[in-house]
């Protein structure tokens, strides 16, 4: 795509572009766990945004129920179960300048094995046929043929371990 | 396709059904009941356990796969699962006795799924139904390692045990993930008929897939090198649930291992010209060497009952992998050694299940009464409760293999299938161990009996769900020691349906 005429996709894409970098520089200048929480919600939101740009809608359905949805609400409980820690204000390191070149290393290697050599532009590529369907994906979950005995059973399990943290994290009254 | 019959289906997990259905009552009962009565729940988890093991007993097993092959309904699940409800049962009698669980409702809850889990697994039949019913056995049991938060030992004891668990988890996941590979199936009977039309063509892949997978199960069962966790998990977790970690989750896991190994690996696939049950058998063969020998020569310094009880548990499945290697036994003049060896690991796990159980829940009333668990504090006990001091020397006695305790009749019957299966030398390195295994079980009786303490004349009450509870696995051990053939009968008939 070239920058020159300002298509819908162009708009699209720099939306979702500040919605993933701006909610990524929400998560670590935040001082408060929940807001950053939630700002990596937001920046999980932006990556799916570019999946269905990349005409990956199964994609970006996954993105939102896993990370959005799984991974978001695990860390949210996470915070809550430590309630002590909800409203921490202050750095307990001083070690950001670290954590920040760690980033920039894994930003320059994903840089140069990735981006760099797939630079310019690309022919759209066929989809191979052997992807599965939504409906045949719904069909191996919750079909007595398919997988719906384990999957019932990974519903409990949370369940039991939902409570189990619930438990283990609540504090004395 | 035809039709899903969903009565049929059904059927099969009726007691999984029934679990679910005690795991929400116990929810409802722990937020309606006030907190002083909350130790019915415990009672009625006993109950109700016990009565859901009536229900595979009353379902005629055919050997068939059912839910999409999730899972396969013979006579080895029916077997491992009334173990498993037994085990879940008598464990909420003996938290019900102790004072920080009695009236918890949610340890009762999870200690229902991770059954519920367990039940799965010794019928599981499909790599992802194993792995979930795996994780539905373990997640539940770090929370209850670490139930009693006041106590330091615990919260690590939880922790080690999450740490070493979910490695052994992604280890196997790791090695399921590498025979879905090769295969493109997830069904057991799936993979091994693609191994048998010829699947993978270097034995080197297939022998890492069982390591991988060996080295998952082997962590469950708690066989030396694997075994790290065991001490320390024992030790701190609440006793009830070491007594349930000990026995639930060892025997649905023995089940499994079975199951796998037979099913994917049976002796006619050779892969290259080289026979993979002789892979596998080997390791099973070395795993069960360093285990006896490791739980009992480490068993003989400890002055914790409950690490002694945890060297002896490695040392306990080190004997049942004894069971486990008579498979590769060929059949002849009648005898088929593989079927006596599954029947031998089967009987193992019901009678090790009551005798451990049984000792575990003496150390549960004597630490509650007496705040203490070293082997030295049980001085005495025979004046200060004699049924106690009984009951706590016939579960010793059965661990060590003296008759007439069951853990002689169960000893025998591996040690009989072993040197069926031509492995004498293995058989004789067993006996060895057990008189190992003899000495330091002899010093807590003694020590019961014959050492004097200064606490000689508080006598320890036993209230009646611990009467209750040392009674029906006193008489339980016994019996399984004095009339073994029903039920070793039993166990044959369910070990050769896993052959067919």
């Amino acid at each position: 795509m070239t920058f020159g005429d300002f298509t819908p996709e162009a708009f699209a894409f720099g939306f979702f572009t500040i919605l993933t970098l701006g909610g990524a520089f929400g998560v670590v200048g935040s001082r408060n766990l929940v807001r950053s929480a939630v700002w990596l919600m937001v920046s999980l939101f932006g990556i799916a945004g570019f999946f269905v740009l990349l005409s990956a809608p199964f994609l970006a359905a996954v993105q939102v129920l896993v990370y959005i949805g799984a991974i978001g609400i695990l860390i949210t409980f996470a915070i809550m179960l430590t309630r002590s820690m909800t409203n921490l204000k202050e750095r307990f390191n001083k070690q950001w300048w670290l954590a920040a070149l760690a980033a920039l290393t894994a930003f320059l290697l994903l840089m140069v094995t990735v981006i760099v050599p797939t630079w310019g532009e690309m022919g759209a590529e066929e989809i191979p046929p052997t992807v599965a369907s939504t409906a045949q994906l719904g069909e191996a979950f919750f079909s007595g043929w398919g997988y719906v005995l384990p999957l019932e059973v990974a519903s409990l399990l949370l369940t039991a371990a939902m409570i189990g943290a619930i438990v283990i994290a609540r504090e004395d009254d | 396709m035809e039709n899903f019959d969903v009565g049929t289906n059904l059927l099969v997990i009726i007691p999984e059904i029934g679990l679910t259905i005690l795991a929400v009552a116990i929810l409802f009962m722990d937020s309606l009941l006030p907190e002083s009565r909350r130790r019915s729940i415990a009672y009625l988890t006993f109950f109700g356990m016990g009565l859901i093991a009536v229900f595979p007993l009353m379902l005629s097993p055919d050997g068939e796969t059912y839910w999409g092959g999730m899972i396969r309904h013979d006579m080895l699940s029916q077997v491992f699962k009334v173990i498993v409800l037994l085990a879940g049962s008598i464990t909420a009698l003996v938290a019900s006795t102790t004072s920080d669980l009695g009236r918890k409702g949610e340890f009762y809850l999870i200690m229902t799924v991770s059954t519920l889990g367990a039940c799965l697994l010794s019928s599981a039949a499909d790599i992802i139904m194993i792995f979930v019913a795996l994780e539905t056995v373990s997640i539940p049991l770090y929370v209850l390692a670490a139930f009693n938060r006041q106590d330091k030992r615990s919260i690590e004891s939880g922790m080690k045990y999450f740490l070493f668990g979910s490695f052994a988890s992604a280890v196997m996941l790791y090695g399921f993930s590498l025979l879905y590979g090769f295969s493109g199936q997830t069904g057991l009977q799936g993979i091994a008929d693609a191994l048998r039309a010829g699947a993978v063509a270097e034995p080197v892949s297939l022998v890492i897939a069982i390591v991988l997978v060996f080295v998952g199960f082997a962590f469950k069962i708690s066989a030396v090198p694997f075994h790290f966790w065991t001490p320390d998990v024992y030790e701190g977790a609440p006793t009830p649930v070491t007594a349930f970690i000990s026995v639930a989750s060892k025997a649905a896991s023995f089940a499994v291992l079975l199951r796998f190994f037979v099913a994917v690996f049976p002796e006619e696939l050779s892969v290259d010209g080289q026979q993979m049950q002789t892979f596998w058998i080997n390791l099973v063969i070395a795993a069960s060497i360093v285990s006896m020998t490791v739980g009992n020569v480490l068993a003989l310094v400890q002055t914790n009952i409950k690490r002694l009880l945890a060297y002896s548990s490695i040392a306990q499945a080190g004997y049942t992998l004894l069971g486990v290697a008579a498979l590769q036994g060929i059949a002849s003049e009648g005898v088929d050694p593989a079927a006596q060896g599954v029947a031998a690991v089967a009987y193992y796990m019901l009678m090790y299940t009551f005798t451990n159980l049984l000792a575990f829940g003496v150390v549960a009333i004597f630490s509650d009464a007496t705040g203490s668990e070293t082997i030295a504090d049980l001085a005495g006990l025979s004046r200060r409760n004699r049924w106690m001091a009984l009951a706590m020397t016939i579960g010793l006695l059965s661990l060590a293999g003296i008759p007439p305790a069951a853990g002689f009749i169960g000893k025998f019957f591996l040690f009989n299938a072993a040197v069926s299966a031509n492995l004498e030398w293995l058989a004789i390195i067993g006996v060895l161990n057990a008189i190992v295994g003899l000495y330091y079980y002899l010093v807590v009786i003694k020590v019961i009996y014959v050492d004097r303490s200064a606490d000689d004349d508080k006598p320890i009450l036993l209230t009646t769900p611990a009467g209750v509870m040392l009674g029906i696995t006193t008489i339980a051990v016994i019996i399984l020691g004095v009339i073994p053939q029903p039920f070793f009968n039993w166990a044959l008939e369910s070990a050769t349906s896993l052959f067919s």
